[in-house]
């Protein structure tokens, strides 16, 4: 069942792939194709019950200002980057060092510390979410974008220490044994030797958390509450009960919503890719 | 090298040689430290307060009560436990689904014509936007008076289904939706695992005759072992962290029909049914412990790999 490479293929295959194609694509994407067009309806054809004909008027300017005016989402936006671009800055920073210092050290327990952080990247939200509550209450930094923040940069500390170790290893270590023998110090071979040549993981690695944190939607609600902190994700729910029936708001809203990871996936999709599917060829 | 600007108060050639010495044994502990110190405060050690909050009655604000296994005890009767265990299973299980879904659109997309590369994207897409949007979406389609799914029926004659007003729909309708970016997430790591397939011995096996299915299954999957088992790794991960889409399409209803252990947690803890945080904890520590078979085994294998190297 291994396709043979289309090109060695009859004409009539060919084309009939070609046409299979679009139309696969737009069966996939049905339901975001619905929402993007419902997001241009008028609150009339919504009314009447038009959503899936042609629109009686195209509204896009209309309904996107009116989510921005009559609605906090610029707020929840800001307070989505406020979270999730220091997280992207922290984590990464961190991994960088566990990363190296698992991979390029001999030590006793290196194989027990990177296993606990491998391990707590798996673990359930829940059960850290009681304990973690507290103590971000304990902190005076409940409903904080620097306590969801913290909290976030921690725990993809496990994830990225995994990802950061495993590319290291993956390095010459002739390179760092050689500024060894000519008396360079380890924190100088860390700087001027390995992390030059890091440069693909710590992009693949940000665009991932970027991701990630942006679309959090468990943290934020534990750890944040109102318009004023929340992030967009929990955002959109609240926003969902207030607009009850005004599908073509919450259309455009979610749109909004999903726009800065769909724009970073697209300008950075090679690294995207090549961090999520690490591992997925050895 | 510079001159230090300021004045190195201690003698220069013993605290050198000092650092020259142990630097090695000791950088990697200071590499290590901010990460540990975080990892440990933020997750390690509240799993362990976790268990022990299991252990008490306690709402989050007044004195604990000790009430030992109390609270498991409870979850021994408690239906809504049973069923949002049972859930969890089915969501395990269907949620498996996406694996050879996954494979199957990879396959279909591993072709060299023009435009592939953003076909191959815009078919990522669904794993890139926000749960909570999945969520919305879906339950947009699913609406018994215009969604999409209902309209489609119709032109079969069927009436209209509320998905997600059926207890007995419900949880398989809030997977379907999981199963759209889980499906895409597989795809990606297939179609990275097709890439490095040895055109050779695809070669070898058609001069022997082998197609169809015979050749997926004997020649390619084996090559595509590592795709695979970090597609199982994602997918029951996802599966038992499933909690934002059944709070946003449903939250938790009909009835608590659609709930699982995960949102159980949270309902039990935080909502208005009263905070019963040690209850709530030992519904958490129930999902930690399934979580920790799928982490053992995960580990038990890297261990091997780490060996093997």
């Amino acid at each position: 069942m291994f396709p043979t490479p289309i090109e060695k293929k009859s004409a009539a295959t060919q084309t009939l792939y070609k046409i299979a194609l679009p139309i696969a694509l737009i069966v996939w994407l049905l339901p975001l194709i619905a929402v993007a067009m419902t997001s241009v309806r008028s609150a009339g054809d919504i009314t009447a019950g038009n959503y899936w004909g042609w629109p009686t008027s195209f509204n896009l300017l209309e309904n996107y200002t009116a989510i921005f005016k009559q609605t906090p989402i610029g707020q929840y936006i800001l307070n989505s980057f406020k979270v999730t671009i220091p997280t992207v800055i922290g984590a990464v920073a961190i991994s960088c060092m566990t990363g190296f210092a698992l991979a390029v050290y001999k030590f006793k327990g290196n194989l027990l510390i990177f296993f606990m952080f491998i391990a707590g990247n798996f673990v359930p939200f829940q059960i850290l979410m009681v304990p973690v509550r507290d103590l971000t209450l304990d902190l005076g930094m409940y409903n904080t974008w620097y306590g969801l923040a913290l909290f976030h940069i921690a725990f993809q500390a496990g994830f990225c220490t995994l990802f950061m170790r495993n590319f290291i290893k993956a390095l010459p270590f002739e390179l760092i044994e050689a500024s060894r023998v000519e008396g360079v110090s380890e924190i100088r071979i860390f700087w001027f030797v390995v992390l030059p040549l890091m440069k693909p993981a710590l992009a693949a690695l940000s665009v991932l958390i970027f991701t990630f944190i942006w679309n959090d939607y468990f943290w934020a609600t534990v750890l944040t509450q109102g318009a004023d902190n929340q992030p967009i994700t929990a955002g959109l729910y609240s926003l969902n009960g207030q607009w009850v029936a005004a599908w073509h708001l919450v259309s455009a809203g979610s749109i909004v919503a999903a726009l800065p990871p769909v724009l970073m996936f697209f300008l950075m999709q090679r690294h995207f890719i090549a961090g999520l599917t690490l591992g997925a060829v050895k | 090298m510079t001159a230090p600007i300021v004045p190195d108060t201690h003698p220069p050639t013993a605290s050198r040689g000092w650092w020259k010495e142990n630097q090695q044994r000791l950088a990697p502990w200071l590499f290590l430290a901010p990460g540990i110190f975080m990892f440990l405060v933020y997750v390690i050690i509240p799993i362990f307060q976790s268990i022990n909050i299991s252990f008490y009655d306690w709402d989050g604000l007044g004195e604990k009560t000790w009430v030992g296994a109390g609270n498991y005890v409870e979850l021994m009767d408690d239906e809504a436990f049973y069923t949002s265990l049972k859930n969890n299973v089915i969501w395990l299980v269907l949620y498996m689904l996406a694996i050879p879904m996954g494979l199957t659109v990879a396959l279909f997309l591993n072709q060299t014509v023009r435009g592939i590369r953003i076909y191959k994207s815009l078919f990522f897409f669904p794993f890139v936007i926000s749960q909570v949007v999945v969520g919305l979406v879906f339950a947009w389609f699913y609406d018994p008076n215009f969604g999409l799914l209902n309209i489609a029926l119709g032109w079969f004659g069927i009436e209209p289904i509320a998905v997600l007003a059926n207890e007995d729909y419900v949880t398989y309708g809030i997977i379907a939706a999981g199963l759209w970016p889980q499906t895409a997430y597989c795809m990606i790591l297939y179609l990275t695992g097709l890439n490095a397939v040895d055109p050779e011995q695809i070669e070898a096996a058609r001069l022997d005759n082998a197609k169809g299915f015979r050749m997926l299954w004997y020649v390619i999957l084996p090559q595509l072992r590592p795709a695979t088992f970090i597609a199982i790794v994602v997918t029951v991960i996802g599966a038992l962290r499933s909690f934002d889409l059944i709070s946003i399409m449903t939250d938790g209803g009909p009835w608590g029909s659609s709930r699982v252990l995960a949102f159980y947690m949270y309902e039990q803890a935080f909502s208005e049914y009263g905070f019963r945080m040690g209850y709530g904890a030992a519904i958490a520590v129930v999902l930690f412990l399934i979580m920790m078979v799928y982490i053992t085994g995960f580990l038990w294998k890297m261990y091997r790999d780490e060996k093997g190297r």
